[in-house]
């Protein structure tokens, strides 16, 4: 009898000890001498592959890969205080916050020899000025996929999702930011305005345009503008890539007056316990065929210089490597600090319509 | 009237089955989007097969459901035995207590394990995963026991003692066999729970993904037809499942 006890005693307090040891992603367990490398990362944001030949190429590394769905939730999981992540890829404005919060340490570029390969159009930007915290991963641009059997005169203007012949054939990205910079940029205004007025009259112009909007969707843009129903969607440019690999009538559009671009940088995080793991594995995403093989599995456009002289294809593509005068009508986004109430307040009224 | 009932009856299993079967058509989809479909091809079970991230993530699904459905089992039989044999109100006191993390919302359940694993400065881990597993898996491994246990009669208990058995003989060779099915319903209860969290595993874990957590991140990509796959292999493994268990009982009834 004493014995069934101690047997399930002893299954409580081995099993849980047995499973942690058996699934940590290295199979050798916590062994105390191997650098323990914690990424977050998007969710399918790397070549497999890739990943898999950093982990078989780095044994000293005991490679923790975890994945994060927004720059909001990214930020929660790094800044509380028991938080074991050395590296992340926020997005443009997430770093100039985390900066802001004192949440990165700069990066020490003498051990990361293949930066040489970015392009310098991608450094020194306003949310690292002086290119101390972050290394450029991926970017892009948003802009209006429309479908060329449905949409007879030409697309260049953001007006057009305002336009009542396309009423119901319109979709538009469900989220406050990408909404109102639309909006903004239609009336020639900054995507970051912090002024009241700019605001209001952004959401006035969304709600009049509401009654012609089939739906606001992330996901499901992609597959409703492949399978042809609807002529017009607010997406990224990669996945219009995706798109148009699918459905060769569709096409994409930076509209004139000018649209989003994003940087996805990774940065190095204060609580780092192994800045060193932390810069060989940067040092790896920056060398030019990995960078070369994540932007073609991901279809987002790399701003890897040695990578892009490799995909030939690739940079004939406008809309992977957009020219720089269009780049250049684009803004990227900044951290409003405060001022985000306003745009929240905003959105609840045009979601409520 | 006849006619009636297998409409009926088809409605429903359309109903059920029509989501799974069009999942399942489009994993041996060529194209990676849902919208049309291009052509046969096993290109995303091989895809899925060599995923480093996904199959890591499958086994931290699978080993915490495994391990959390067990221990929460033992856990709560033996809680439920303690629970019944207490006088009639510390009983509904403490059931009262022991189902209202059954009713609680799972975000309250996630984000106070978080906290309070916070709090005590423990970092968030494969193991706090599979403890807050354990913790949300009990107070269902109880309900389904305690039915069982009233339905039982003491008497048979009393019989074992009067006879010479020790109170942890008796337990283990007259109570445990009686509850049997209650305990079974409430292991597979708690597996199933485990396997299909979300919420929980959002707060309660860093560095480690459960499924759930890694297809939820895939969203701003869209989700990979490889989770299709993924999920058409699980229907498949869980269909088996099923009926061996059916096949079993049918043999033994």
């Amino acid at each position: 009898m004493k014995k069934s006890i101690c047997v399930v005693l002893t299954l409580l307090f081995v099993l849980p000890a047995f499973a942690a040891c058996g699934t940590s992603s290295n199979p050798s367990g916590d062994s105390p001498d191997k650098m323990k490398l914690y990424v977050l990362n998007w969710g399918d944001y790397i070549d497999e592959d890739v990943l898999a030949e950093f982990i078989s190429g780095h044994p000293e590394i005991e490679m923790h890969y975890d994945t994060t769905t927004s720059n909001e939730e990214m930020l929660i999981q790094v800044q509380n205080e028991s938080s074991i992540y050395d590296l992340c890829v926020p997005s443009d404005y997430m770093i100039s916050k985390m900066v802001k919060m004192d949440l990165l340490q700069p990066l020490d570029f003498s051990q990361i020899p293949n930066f040489e390969n970015i392009d310098p159009a991608f450094l020194g930007k306003e949310f690292d000025p002086e290119n101390r915290y972050s290394v450029p991963y991926l970017w892009g641009t948003v802009g209006i996929v429309y479908n060329k059997t449905m949409v007879s005169e030409p697309v260049d203007s953001w007006e057009i999702l305002w336009d009542p012949d396309y009423s119901k054939q319109i979709i538009m990205y469900d989220s406050i930011r990408d909404s109102m910079a639309v909006a903004l940029k239609k009336l020639g205004y900054s995507m970051n305005s912090t002024d009241p007025d700019q605001i209001a009259q952004a959401e006035a112009e969304l709600i009049r345009q509401k009654p012609l909007v089939l739906a606001y969707l992330v996901d499901d843009i992609r597959e409703r503008m492949i399978s042809g129903s609807a002529a017009f969607g607010v997406m990224y440019a990669g996945d219009a890539i995706t798109c148009i690999e699918e459905n060769p009538d569709l096409e994409y559009v930076i509209p004139k007056e000018g649209s989003n671009v994003w940087f996805d940088n990774a940065v190095l995080l204060k609580r780092s316990q192994n800045a060193e793991a932390a810069h060989i594995f940067i040092n790896y995403l920056c060398d030019a065929e990995v960078a070369r093989r994540n932007s073609e599995y991901i279809g987002y456009s790399t701003p890897n210089k040695a990578a892009m002289e490799m995909m030939d294809d690739w940079n004939e593509d406008p809309i992977f490597n957009p020219p720089k005068e269009v780049v250049d009508r684009c803004e990227a986004y900044v951290d409003l600090g405060d001022a985000i109430s306003l745009y929240n307040d905003a959105w609840l009224r045009i979601k409520g319509q | 009237m006849n006619l009636v009932k297998k409409a009926f009856l088809t409605f429903i299993l359309v109903f059920l089955y029509a989501p799974i079967f069009v999942l399942i058509v489009y994993s041996f989809n060529e194209s990676r989007s849902m919208a049309h479909w291009t052509g046969f091809s096993l290109q995303w079970y091989r895809a899925l097969l060599q995923d480093t991230t996904i199959m890591s993530a499958l086994l931290v699904t699978v080993s915490v459901a495994v391990v959390a459905s067990l221990v929460s089992t033992v856990i709560g039989t033996f809680a439920a035995i303690g629970i019944n044999v207490m006088t009639k109100k510390v009983r509904i006191a403490v059931e009262f207590i022991t189902n209202i993390p059954v009713v609680n919302p799972d975000i309250v359940t996630g984000i106070s394990l978080m906290l309070l694993f916070i709090f005590f400065r423990i970092t968030l881990s494969y193991t706090t995963l599979l403890v807050s597993h354990i913790t949300f898996c009990i107070p269902y491994v109880i309900l389904s026991v305690m039915p069982k246990l009233s339905q039982m009669r003491d008497q048979t208990y009393e019989a074992a003692l009067d006879l010479g058995a020790t109170p942890l003989y008796a337990v283990y060779k007259v109570v445990l066999p009686e509850i049997k099915p209650g305990i079974m319903t409430g292991a597979i209860l708690a597996f199933t729970l485990s396997l299909d969290d979300f919420v929980v595993s959002l707060f309660t874990r860093q560095g480690v993904q459960t499924l759930s957590t890694l297809i939820y991140s895939m969203a701003r990509r869209g989700i990979n037809p490889k989770i299709n796959a993924l999920s058409a292999m699980m229907f498949v493994a869980v269909l088996g499942l099923l009926l061996i268990v059916n096949l079993r009982t049918d043999r033994n009834s």
